[in-house]
């Protein structure tokens, strides 16, 4: 069966208020698409880049109940971070996944998605892998200089916080205004302090989809700076962001036996 | 009616010189990995060949993301207050597209509606249009929907429109004249009766006028809240946008002393017209994605005869999530209310 006729299925027979995919987009990109219906369904397809899982945690699509996505690998991990995060159920959504052969099939619950992930374990990009050993190889001044250069075209639209499927809260940080923590104008330490306190609030969190950077509309790689945070994670703590419904959280675990003594 | 005349690639470079003479910054489209975006150059060399669009809009030269309105500082019992002065330069915009070109007048609407915006206005003397007529477009372009096309002078001081062997230059404007006046040999007389030939096709898509009358009527159509679905609500398609005017006022200050900022803000994010009370009149994405549409396509036609949109595609082309501007505006023209 394939991704047309199982999302006709699930719609017909109610299981799902909706089935996220991707549809033909502008000069043949793909984009998100929610087919709400049977007749709505006939554009869907697996072929597209965004994670979809930034959708599950939104008030509108809440709303609309039960939903099912098609689901990459990286979908299937914000999934079980935002489970292990508490910000959806697991009956709230029905992962899709396809197989070589165009087959798709359902993920039900946590433990499927998790033991379908123990299979593919998680590979960076080789240009994002190319580009963070890169970076990693520069001296302090020459990074600083390289994201001052970078962060100095931000315009501050917050593309990349909005495509972030862990970027979730309703009320972030930046939003603050009693009192105001980050300065909200795109100046020099507005968009310094916006994008490093992003970074580190994604250390440990972040599921390394790219969608962040893939958002930018001038082309800043900001996701190198929460790949950056999340590879040091898993290099000192052996975690990975999504890979267990189960929350251990490196920065907010305390343990009797950690390996730094200042925190026992 | 325009003055004609003919400007071979080798006198662009004589024009550029005679505009670095006279003291004149130039901006231009210039590419970086793919993309292409507005930057300071000195020849005709550095600037982009194979553009449909920057990435950001020019609208940055007379608005920019961030603008410091005034400071003061405080001493006890008195406050020393120091209006801000605008760094506005002799500046030519070189390349810009006549879409852009034109959507200075919907910025003007606004800066100049009640009261003359000082800031907005310093920048905008100071500026001049060289726009560069479309022989490509791509598939976000809809200029001719709303009353531009690719050859349209609306704007510009000079238009030039690419031709075997350099441009074809309309001066259309006192500015233009006098940057013709820099480099009178760069300009050789000629007939611009070929122009039209030379322009890319760009047929319209929807009835604008219609859909203006139509709007009010459609008000509380579902259809807004289906075409947000996938929006995410980000500021991409406001930022890159050359019309869009809203801007947030800030005031960062500490104990001795502080400076009140205007900076670019955005109707898709989700405190845009939050109250106080906690109340919001546009409490979901697709109450603000109706906001965006009505702003450019209904309120600004009703409150000054002309439209928030020019048709570049900018917002597009921008949004992470393909946000498509003119396919949304196709949908709406055929809905019945």
């Amino acid at each position: 069966m394939d991704l047309r006729e199982k999302a006709k299925q699930l719609l017909e027979s109610g299981e799902v208020k909706a089935v996220l995919g991707f549809e033909p987009g502008t000069h043949g990109t793909r984009r998100p698409a929610f087919a709400r219906s049977a007749a709505r369904s006939e554009k869907l397809t697996f072929d597209g880049e965004q994670n979809l899982a930034s959708y599950v945690t939104r008030k509108e699509v809440k709303r609309l109940g039960r939903v099912a996505l098609a689901a990459k690998p990286d979908t299937l991990r914000a999934l079980l971070q935002l489970m292990a995060e508490r910000q959806i159920k697991e009956q709230d959504v029905l992962p899709l996944i396809e197989d070589g052969a165009g087959q798709v099939s359902e993920l039900a619950g946590a433990e499927a998605i998790e033991q379908h992930l123990a299979l593919s374990p998680k590979e960076l990009k080789p240009e994002d892998r190319a580009l963070l050993d890169r970076l990693g190889k520069m001296t302090r001044q020459e990074r600083w200089d390289f994201w001052q250069g970078e962060l100095a075209r931000c315009v501050k639209c917050y593309a990349c916080r909005s495509s972030c499927p862990m970027c979730y809260c309703e009320h972030c940080t930046m939003d603050c205004n009693r009192p105001q923590w980050v300065p909200v104008p795109s100046h020099a330490l507005g968009n310094l302090e916006y994008h490093m306190t992003r970074a580190m609030h994604l250390a440990g969190r972040c599921v390394e989809c790219g969608d962040c950077g893939r958002a930018c509309p001038v082309g800043i790689p900001v996701h190198l700076l929460t790949f950056n945070a999340e590879e040091s994670v898993h290099a000192q703590f052996g975690q990975r962001a999504g890979a267990s419904s189960k929350l251990d959280y490196a920065l907010s675990t305390f343990r009797p036996d950690d390996k730094e003594t200042f925190i026992r | 009616m325009a003055d004609t005349y003919q400007l071979s690639s080798a006198s662009l470079d004589l024009l550029f010189a005679a505009l670095a003479a006279d003291g004149r910054r130039i901006l231009a489209p210039t590419d970086r990995d793919g993309r292409s975006e507005l930057n300071p150059v000195s020849s005709p060399a550095q600037v982009a060949r194979d553009y449909v669009q920057t990435a950001l809009s020019a609208k940055e030269t007379v608005f920019p993301k961030v603008e410091q309105l005034l400071s003061y500082t405080l001493k006890p019992g008195e406050v020393d207050l120091a209006d801000a002065v605008p760094k506005a330069r002799p500046t030519v915009l070189f390349g810009i597209r006549p879409c852009e070109a034109s959507a200075f007048a919907a910025l003007d609407a606004v800066f100049n509606w009640d009261t003359r915006d000082a800031f907005f206005n310093a920048r905008l003397e100071q500026l001049a249009v060289i726009g560069m007529g479309c022989t490509r477009r791509d598939d976000a372009c809809f200029c001719t929907s709303v009353g531009g096309g690719p050859g349209s002078t609306k704007g510009s001081d000079i238009l030039l429109t690419p031709m075997a062997g350099g441009y074809l230059a309309e001066v259309l404007t006192d500015k233009g004249r006098a940057i013709q006046a820099l480099a009178p040999d760069a300009f050789q007389p000629a007939d611009g009766a070929g122009k039209a030939a030379l322009l890319a096709d760009v047929p319209a898509a929807f009835d604008q006028p219609a859909l203006t009358a139509k709007l009010p009527a459609l008000f509380d159509s579902p259809l807004w809240a289906e075409q947000a679905l996938r929006c995410v609500g980000c500021g991409a398609c406001a930022f890159v946008c050359p019309t869009c005017v809203c801007f947030d006022i800030q005031e960062e200050a500490d104990k001795a002393g502080g400076r009140r900022l205007r900076a670019w803000d955005s109707c898709g994010y989700h405190m845009f017209t939050l109250h106080a009370s906690g109340h919001n009149p546009r409490e979901t994405q697709g109450a603000r994605w109706r906001q965006r549409v009505y702003h450019k396509f209904s309120y600004y036609p009703e409150r000054y005869g002309k439209l928030g949109c020019v048709g570049c595609g900018k917002c597009t082309r921008a949004c992470p999530v393909d946000m498509n501007l003119q396919e949304h505006l196709v949908e709406a023209s055929q809905v019945n209310p």
